[in-house]
């Protein structure tokens, strides 16, 4: 059975501009890729325990050890813009009231 | 074009330099006229390195005349794949988002080989974020095969692999998330490791799929390869995934043979799909691992048809996390102009900086991490790692080490799949489950099929058995003995 995406959404929730052509041919091959992956179900029994890593490690912990950090300008040497020594971004909430 | 310093291996390379008989800057010499020689037919590189390369030579020299010890890895011409930072110099994943990144580090990997000597030649271009199976996906247009310039060299590593065929380095790093290491260096006819999970740091390697990414190496032999792990593997403190286990001798004992050694013949990866040239390289390669006293039984992965499907669920899932720093506010791309607010400007920059497979990718994460979907298909494909990781558990009671080819397929067409992408991400159906298990494999050249064209067999072994990875994959490379030398170094033109 094909699987119905809304591409909109999906697009939405990732932060990402589409064109008409684009959201078009995302939404024939993301149904054709998850008719594949889906398969996953034919096996993945109740049973069977999820594997996040394939080799599995909790908790790895270091010795808190202060070292200098990178400089102000290192940092902000890929910046698109900035501003000092702060990153300078489009305006991020509602100015006024 | 006659055979040069940088046709040689790392090892005589090596010996030739701690005899005295050739320098740093010769060697570099070599690998840089190779380059200009091939680079306009093979585009492996997006970024050279020419200046601190001949910097980094003379130094070498100055301090190899002085007599001090030498490591195998002193004056070798290595080239990385463009997803490994390099301190100052531009590092740009194959994308346009990080078209301009100079990062202010140095990848773990590269650290420790350049601590030890090595020379970097360049960056080399790849499909972009190490998405895709034939170098197509870079932004900065593909790279060609050096055995069929009208042919992929295979991916997502491609710059790498057809760098080191080529000779334009004799080793390089890539990294293998699916395959990315040990598909194209078979399509290339080179040697191309993948080790344990964790076995080499990951600091410095841009992420893409966290649960499955691996650094790997390119070389022209297995003992090249083996010197290279000596070098990378081992506890970073930066990469809390590294493992803090100790790294054995990866050289002593690969002359042992494979006399006794149980091999596994993976008997799926035999069936239909798989090139008639690609099973006859293969099958003759594996008469000689008997031939050479190795005990050869078959061997099922019933549940690595399944480890596709799987992947295609992980790998997005963990790159639709992974890339969502890239927003046009600390790095990277900005979309130009007047922007409403911050989150307008972030949906710009993505739609803009991302190629069709990453955004398509970014995508099937995305949605198979929504609500209402994630235990259909995250949750799904995690059990089925379970079941992969139990599979190989099994076939290891029995066995030693597990063949198959690396690829369906010898090297295809430029654009001959481009539109399916079904049909590109079948290349890596035999690759995939030892990303998904963590296991280590490796890729070695077992021949040309009849077109000319190479043939790769991959070996795997047990998590943190590179030793018998190499003994095996070194005692199969002296018995097969190939000459392997692409045609674009035979002729003049």
């Amino acid at each position: 059975m094909p699987v119905e995406i809304d591409i909109e959404h999906v697009a939405k929730l990732a932060r990402l501009d589409l064109s008409d052509d684009e959201s078009a041919r995302l939404r024939t091959q993301l149904a054709q890729i998850l008719e594949h992956a889906a398969r996953v179900g034919e096996v993945a029994a109740a049973d069977v325990p999820p594997t996040a890593s394939p080799i599995p490690r909790a908790n790895v912990y270091r010795e808190d050890v202060p070292e200098p950090s990178l400089p102000a300008d290192e940092a902000l040497r890929n910046a698109p813009e900035r501003d000092g020594d702060r990153f300078r971004v489009p305006r991020i909430a509602e100015t006024g009231a | 074009m006659s055979a040069e310093l940088c046709d040689l291996t790392g090892a005589e390379l090596s010996a030739k330099l701690a005899a005295g008989e050739t320098s740093a800057s010769d060697v570099l010499a070599s690998s840089q006229r190779r380059i200009d020689a091939v680079e306009d037919r093979v585009g492996a590189f997006l970024t050279r390195t020419d200046q601190l390369a001949s910097e980094r030579a003379e130094e070498l020299d100055a301090y190899l005349s002085t007599g001090a010890p030498q490591s195998p890895v002193a004056g070798i011409p290595v080239a990385l794949k463009d997803v490994l930072t390099t301190n100052g110099v531009r590092t740009t994943c194959g994308s346009k988002i990080l078209e301009t990144y100079v990062p202010p580090y140095d990848a773990t990997a590269w650290a420790r080989l350049a601590g030890a000597g090595a020379v970097l030649v360049g960056k080399t271009n790849c499909d972009e974020f190490a998405m895709g199976s034939s170098n197509e996906n870079s932004a900065y247009g593909p790279v060609r095969n050096p055995w069929d310039t009208d042919r992929v060299p295979g991916g997502s590593s491609g710059g790498s692999a057809a760098a080191v065929a080529a000779g334009e380095a004799v080793w390089a790093l890539g990294t293998d998330t699916g395959g990315s290491v040990r598909q194209p260096a078979s399509l290339c006819g080179v040697v191309g490791l993948k080790p344990t999970y964790g076995r080499i740091s990951r600091y410095g390697l841009i992420a893409f799929a966290s649960s499955l990414d691996t650094v790997g190496t390119f070389s022209r032999t297995v003992r090249d390869s083996a010197s290279m792990l000596q070098i990378l593997a081992g506890h970073d403190p930066r990469d809390a995934t590294s493992l803090d286990v100790p790294v054995p001798a990866y050289t002593d004992g690969i002359d042992g043979g494979v006399a006794g050694l149980r091999v596994g013949v993976v008997t799926e990866a035999f069936g239909e799909g798989v090139d008639p040239g690609v099973v006859a390289s293969v099958r003759a390669a594996i008469d000689q691992l008997e031939g050479l006293g190795a005990s050869i039984g078959e061997v099922e992965l019933p549940h690595a048809a399944y480890a596709l499907s799987a992947y295609y669920l992980i790998a997005p899932s963990e790159c639709s996390s992974n890339l969502a720093r890239y927003d046009g506010v600390r790095y990277g791309l900005r979309a130009p102009g007047e922007h409403a607010d911050s989150i307008e400007m972030m949906f710009a920059t993505r739609g803009q900086g991302f190629g069709p497979e990453v955004k398509r990718r970014i995508m099937l994460g995305t949605y198979a991490l929504s609500a209402g979907y994630y235990e259909a298909y995250y949750g799904q494909a995690q059990k089925v790692r379970t079941l992969v990781i139990r599979n190989y558990e099994a076939a290891f009671e029995r066995f030693d080490i597990l063949v198959s080819p690396t690829s369906p397929t010898t090297a295809f067409r430029i654009g001959e799949k481009a539109d399916d992408p079904m049909a590109m991400y079948l290349n890596d159906i035999f690759t995939i489950p030892a990303n998904l298990g963590g296991v280590p494999a490796i890729s070695i050249p077992s021949g040309l099929d009849d077109a000319g064209l190479p043939v790769g067999i991959q070996l795997t072994a047990p998590a943190l058995d590179e030793p018998t990875l190499f003994r095996a994959a070194h005692a199969l490379e002296s018995a097969l003995s190939l000459d392997l030398r692409p045609p674009l170094l035979q002729g003049a033109g």
